[in-house]
């Protein structure tokens, strides 16, 4: 197991920021922890960084305690926080040689490593930092996370304000940094990311609903789900919320998707049935979490 | 990779847009106008003169007063009510009332009676301006009573003699002290407000995740300040010599030798501003604070030993002081390092002392 954690716990004065969060993440895996802002992503990120100490709980990487050995694990880990943080006054080839020597290392030496991203910003080399674009900051923040060829990847939010199309080839970079053996956490509040991962973690007001594969996470749906297309959406579901027949109804992006406490005449009209995705079971699981 | 990280701060300090021309700009602003400005002496007063007396010998002391470059005479009034009425208006500091009879009495008696009253707003300019103005009085009555042949009463006449500055000249006294506000500004605040900057950015935490040990880092923040704050002081002392003519009397390697020691003092009450605060706005308030106190009881504008017991305590505590004195002693007295063992022992405790408490802080507040 890359990263072991177990029974993790830190609170900001009296809120609770992570409650007994344990989990493990096998090598060569990316490791999705989908949820919303607040939910606890950032703080999780930061005590596995070496950044912030939990109240209580340990966390191992490659074996290495983040308390104890946290020298030894900042040698082997690359962290992409949330907002962008690299030197905004430093040229684009300025900021990597900085990071570069900062892990003792070269541009040179993992230059395989991140070639396919970096020959994007190549052009802008010159440029200052702060003068890029939200995608080519992106990707110099990861050839900074990468320049040293890390073993475990921690990246915080990294899609986060960029563009579908970005955010596609942004997963695509990732596929391949597993390709070469390095394991991934990744953090986004993106559901359609979710099934991108090999394994994800539900986050809710810092406890995990659910760890499992996307797949068997979307299997465990307990219901048959249906869905409505309809134009006065807003009006309907106030209506549909008060029918005594239906369990749950929430819009799902143009259309509506909803379960019913028992399974309905299949002759309904306008209602057909849909294969849950992960934001139905997160919205599932948020639901029974709150009822409990 | 500490001369790398170095190089990185002086890169970040010459692009930035404001940081290079304050180098610059502030030692020579400091040197050339604050002296000027931040004169104690006294000059200018606005005189009001009630002249009641209207003759030959009242006119002659009008004339003498308004011909010193102490005194501006901005109006002469009927009566005393009038006068009072000008001091409420703000246009006259200083009122002199010559009563009628005055030149009748003087040749009869030798002596004569006037009225100064004085506008105590401004206590140093209403009593100073008070004792200038007697000053002249009575050099006038000497001459007076010497052409009329009268034999004086007979007075004490003093001559000073000052030393270290015989010609009372405030901007040798001020000058070293302001060249110690500037390298606390320069070494001790602006690497404090960098560091706090670079918090606020989340740089700081994307260094921290790399192995570059923190201790590399801070002091990689310190030493372009160090540099500049060295070339700031030399700067300093030529713009001193060359506007002012001033040199120091003792040695300059000495005041080198204490520049170092200062800014460690410095550098180390800025990171423990700088451990406690978390935003740039946090940071500047607690800096603006203990600047305004520390140079209020530091002595560079008022001397410490006219000040209340508590606050001469309190200036035991300010290492402002002990620099600023050193400054002075070396400037004027030409001190050497035997003379001022005791500024010596108080900096090199403050140096330990306050870059002790910046580790712990940080320690503290960090993993």
């Amino acid at each position: 197991m890359k990263i072991k954690v177990s029974h993790l716990t830190k609170a900001y004065g009296t809120t609770d920021a992570l409650q007994d969060i344990s989990f493990q993440v096998p090598d060569g895996q990316i490791f999705g922890i989908i949820g919303p802002d607040g939910a606890g992503k950032t703080t999780l990120f930061r005590i596995l960084a070496t950044l912030l100490l939990p109240n209580s709980g340990t966390a191992t990487i490659a074996g290495f305690d983040t308390i104890k050995d946290y020298k030894k694990i900042r040698n082997i880990i690359g962290y992409m926080p949330g907002r962008f943080s690299l030197y905004q006054d430093l040229s684009v080839i300025e900021n990597l040689e900085l990071f570069a020597t900062a892990y003792h290392s070269n541009i040179r030496e993992n230059y395989h490593l991140i070639k396919d991203i970096y020959q994007q910003i190549e052009p802008f080399n010159d440029r200052m930092a702060g003068k890029l674009s939200g995608g080519m900051k992106q990707k110099l923040a990861l050839c900074c996370a990468l320049i040293h060829k890390p073993e475990v990847l921690f990246l915080d939010e990294p899609t986060t304000g960029v563009d579908a199309v970005s955010r596609k080839e942004f997963w695509e970079m990732l596929r391949k940094l597993k390709d070469q053996g390095i394991t991934i956490l990744v953090s986004t509040p993106y559901m359609d990311e979710a099934s991108l991962c090999d394994c994800i973690a539900l986050i809710q007001n810092g406890t995990f609903l659910h760890i499992d594969t996307p797949g068997k996470i979307i299997d465990s749906f307990p219901k048959r789900l249906y869905a409505i297309e309809g134009d006065q959406r807003t009006q309907n579901l106030q209506q549909l919320r008060n029918n005594p027949y239906i369990d749950s109804v929430y819009l799902y992006g143009d259309r509506m998707h909803l379960t019913f406490k028992e399974d309905p005449d299949p002759h309904l009209p306008e209602v057909v049935l849909v294969t849950p995705s992960v934001e139905d079971c997160f919205i599932w699981l948020m639901k029974k979490d709150s009822y409990e | 990779m500490l001369v790398f990280l170095i190089e990185k701060e002086f890169k970040q300090i010459i692009r930035h847009s404001f940081i290079p021309k304050l180098l610059i700009v502030f030692p020579v602003m400091v040197m050339l106008v604050f002296p000027w400005a931040a004169t104690m002496e006294i000059k200018n007063i606005s005189i009001n003169i009630t002249d009641l007396d209207h003759s030959t010998l009242s006119k002659k002391l009008v004339q003498k007063i308004s011909a010193s470059n102490y005194f501006r005479l901005t109006g002469l009034s009927s009566s005393h009510a009038d006068a009072i009425e000008e001091i409420e208006f703000g246009n006259a500091d200083i009122l002199l009332e010559i009563k009628s009879g005055f030149e009748k009495q003087l040749i009869r008696e030798g002596a004569t009676n006037v009225s100064i009253s004085s506008n105590a707003v401004n206590g140093a300019k209403g009593g100073l301006g008070a004792a200038y103005l007697s000053g002249i009085l009575q050099e006038y009555t000497m001459e007076q009573l010497a052409i009329l042949g009268i034999k004086p009463v007979p007075v004490i006449k003093t001559t000073e003699s000052y030393l270290f500055n015989p010609m009372l000249n405030y901007k040798i006294f001020i000058i070293p002290a302001i060249i110690t506000m500037l390298l606390t500004m320069l070494c001790g605040f602006l690497p404090a407000l960098n560091i706090v900057g670079e918090k606020e950015a989340g740089t700081m935490e994307q260094i921290n995740v790399t192995p570059v040990p923190k201790f590399s880092f801070i002091l990689a923040k310190l030493i372009p300040y160090w540099i500049i704050g060295v070339i700031a002081l030399s700067l300093c002392f030529a713009l001193a010599n060359l506007f002012y003519g001033l040199t120091p009397s003792g040695s300059i390697s000495t005041i080198y030798i204490f520049a170092a020691i200062f800014l460690l003092v410095v550098s180390g009450l800025g990171l423990i501003i700088s451990n406690y605060s978390s935003t740039l706005q946090q940071a500047m308030f607690v800096m603006f604070f203990f600047m305004m106190i520390m140079i209020l009881i530091s002595g560079l504008f008022t001397p410490v030993s006219s000040m209340p017991k508590w606050a001469q305590l309190i200036t035991m505590i300010n290492p402002l002081k002990y620099f600023i004195q050193v400054m002075r002693a070396v400037y004027l007295k030409g001190s050497g390092m035997g003379e001022l063992t005791v500024q010596m022992v108080a900096l090199i405790f403050f140096a330990v002392g306050a870059n002790i408490w910046a580790v712990i802080s940080y320690r503290k507040t960090t993993h």
